[in-house]
């Protein structure tokens, strides 16, 4: 018998994991796989239910008609723009927030918790509530910065559904932090205490290299999620003057106005950017661990 | 280079405990000193105040003469090596190497050089670029070591810097750190639990125990003139045998027989009043197979349990009939080396015997052991009441 060949016992092994996996497997498949591709489908066809008589294959004729669109852009710069913005912004204080977490001696569970009560209310409770302290009768905030109707003011809406969307998702960021501030051990900043730096040059030298992966890790999660806003959007503006977001505009075609295949292939196009996102931050950032001689690059 | 003075330093946490307490140390410029004792026993402590990673509650630390009890870690000019090492993971070894002058602003071409240096003083030079998670335990243990001396500080710290390396390679490595430290000349506080690794590095040797100082002193001075108990017991491998005896008319009763005191050990008993009761320490070297002596001395006869031959010598090991010594010290070391439940009535010896021994497992044999030798101590408090002034 040669060494490649796995033993009986080894197989058998092999054979059961396979079969224990299985149901998840088909589970996934039923639900993840099946959808995708039928959005797929859908997205190369003419298909409005409102003239379900027109219903046609046209290849990628969709995908032309959505990309040379003005409206699909605006959205896409919208949403990259609360995208990026609101992002830079939560890592920012979600590091802030995960340091005061992590050192927080006295009290640990009740800061934590706190700090945590955002992430825990419904996203379209929360936007209501930003809804009505910005509305330009009833809102309180609105009156605190002598606003008139700042929602309808295409600059101030874009930035309170960006304030939403931080004060919403800090707490998460911040709990996906800790997670990488945990793992940077104590041995590790006294010998930089040792060595000469100051608290600064610990946390920029030592903390942020050492913890990279799980602010990869972090801003990959937020990304991807922030790229696909709608819940706050909806609610707070509806898109109007021009705050949608590719979501909105998938969901005003598809649901809306009853057009399958323009919908479909939004959905796609907002899949592939998602997609594109991810193998960016993984390929170009790297996501490895620090500490590997190829760079954590792999 | 520079003196280190704890003047009366006491380390006590917010919650009241008490780690270290009234430790005084004069540390000479170049020296190497050995804190050792068992775990929680302060030692660590001791030396993060040194460090400046942890407050010291009272009293004072004085390098070179300036108090520093305020001072930054950075700010001391101490460099440390962990017992984790705690090297940056993210960087390479020259880059580790290189960190503390680079926060030191020292300029590029210098700071090449002395890694260089150093590199080639530790072995490293082809590890260089490579990332401490790619080296092995010996190889990174020297990169932290590198890391400490680059910037020639005016002392180094290391904690249990090679408790971390398999058995074989810290023999090793304790060498290299001796000759390292000789040749750099600077003043060396290591701190370690283990008792052969204070033996053979210091120059001098601090033991502590429960947050105090119990005994300062050269290796050899501690192994031959303990203060207590507790000194007696953990310094020398195997440890010093523990027998509970009487003091009557200049003789001594033990569980191996009755015999007078010599001279000398009765000129030291007489200053102070000794008890009857006393503990007697013998350690496993005083003993020899009675049929290769012809020396005057004592000797009893017991049946050999286990035989241990080294090769160079034959540890034997005896079962004495009878209480056991008993002390809080001699608790406290049992407990540390685990022998605490083993005790089944009576006690142990361990002898050292010449390779020349006949003796066998099972067999009788007759032990001659020189009176000249013991130590005594008081069981009430463990001091001994043999020292020599």
């Amino acid at each position: 018998m040669s060494g490649k060949e796995l033993s009986e016992g080894k197989k058998a092994e092999r054979r059961l994991g396979l079969w224990l996996c299985a149901p998840a497997a088909l589970v996934m498949l039923a639900v993840t796989a099946y959808p995708i591709v039928y959005s797929i489908w859908l997205s190369l066809q003419r298909y409005d239910l409102r003239f379900p008589a027109e219903r046609q294959f046209v290849w990628f004729e969709n995908y032309v008609t959505v990309l040379t669109n003005s409206y699909w852009w605006t959205a896409f710069g919208v949403t990259s723009l609360i995208t990026a913005v609101s992002v830079a912004i939560e890592l920012v204080l979600g590091m802030a927030l995960a340091l005061v977490m992590h050192r927080t001696l006295v009290m640990k569970g009740l800061v934590r918790t706190v700090a945590l009560i955002p992430y825990g209310i419904v996203t379209v409770v929360a936007a209501f509530s930003w809804r009505y302290a910005w509305d330009e009768n009833t809102g309180y905030l609105t009156d605190l910065f002598g606003a008139t109707a700042p929602l309808t003011d295409r600059a101030a809406a874009l930035g309170i559904i960006t304030l939403a969307e931080v004060w919403k998702t800090v707490p998460f960021m911040a709990l996906l932090l800790m997670a990488g501030l945990a793992l940077v051990p104590d041995d590790l900043l006294r010998a930089a205490s040792m060595d000469g730096a100051t608290p600064w040059q610990r946390f920029t030298k030592v903390i942020l290299p050492v913890m990279k992966p799980a602010i990869l890790v972090a801003l990959l999660f937020r990304t991807l999620d922030a790229f696909r806003i709608f819940d706050n959007i909806f609610v707070l503006t509806s898109g109007a003057q021009e705050t949608g977001s590719v979501s909105m505009q998938t969901y005003n075609n598809l649901i809306r106005g009853l057009n399958l295949g323009i919908g479909s292939t939004m959905s796609v196009l907002i899949f592939i950017a998602v997609a594109l996102l991810a193998f960016v931050f993984v390929k170009v950032f790297g996501a490895a661990a620090p500490g590997s001689d190829d760079g954590g690059k792999r | 280079m520079a003196e280190i003075i704890l003047d009366k330093v006491t380390k006590r946490y917010p919650d009241g405990a008490l780690a270290v307490s009234d430790v005084d140390i004069q540390i000479a410029d170049g020296e190497f000193v050995i804190l050792v004792g068992p775990s929680g026993c302060g030692k660590s402590t001791t030396l993060n105040m040194i460090a400046g990673l942890e407050d010291i509650t009272s009293g004072e630390l004085r390098i070179d003469g300036d108090r520093v009890n305020d001072r930054a870690p950075k700010d001391r000019d101490i460099a440390m090596v962990f017992q984790s090492y705690a090297l940056y993971p993210h960087m390479s070894v020259r880059e580790n190497m290189a960190f503390p002058l680079r926060l030191a602003k020292v300029d590029k071409k210098v700071v090449q050089q002395k890694v260089e240096e150093a590199a080639r003083i530790l072995d490293l030079t082809q590890h260089l670029d490579r990332k401490p998670g790619n080296l092995s335990g010996g190889q990174r243990q020297r990169v932290a070591m590198g890391r400490a001396i680059v910037r020639s500080p005016k002392a180094f710290l290391m904690d249990e810097p090679l408790s971390n390396l398999d058995a074989k390679l810290r023999v090793q490595m304790r060498t290299s750190v001796s000759k390292l430290q000789r040749r750099l000349g600077t003043t060396t506080v290591y701190v370690t639990h283990d008792q052969t690794e204070a033996m053979t590095l210091g120059d001098r040797v601090v033991v502590m125990r429960g947050g105090h100082v119990q005994q300062i002193g050269s290796p050899q001075f501690l192994y031959e003139q303990p203060v207590n108990l507790f000194v007696a017991g953990f310094i020398g491998s195997p440890s010093m045998n523990f027998l509970p005896a009487g003091l009557e008319d200049g003789r001594l009763r033990t569980p191996l027989g009755d015999f007078p005191l010599t001279d000398r050990i009765r000129r030291l008993l007489e200053g102070g009043s000794a008890p009857r009761e006393v503990i007697m320490g013998l350690r496993p070297e005083h003993f020899e197979d009675a049929r290769l002596v012809d020396e005057p001395g004592a000797a009893f006869t017991a049946t050999v349990e286990v035989l241990e031959s080294m090769g160079s010598d034959k540890y034997a090991y005896f079962a004495v009939e009878g209480e056991a010594a008993m002390a809080a010290e001699l608790e406290e070391l049992a407990a540390e080396s685990g022998t605490a439940e083993m005790a089944d009535g009576g006690s142990q010896i361990v002898s050292r015997l010449s390779a020349a021994s006949d003796a066998r497992e099972g067999a009788e044999l007759s032990v001659w052991f020189d009176p000249d030798k013991i130590h005594l101590f008081d069981p009430s408090d463990g001091r001994t009441l043999t020292y020599v002034e």
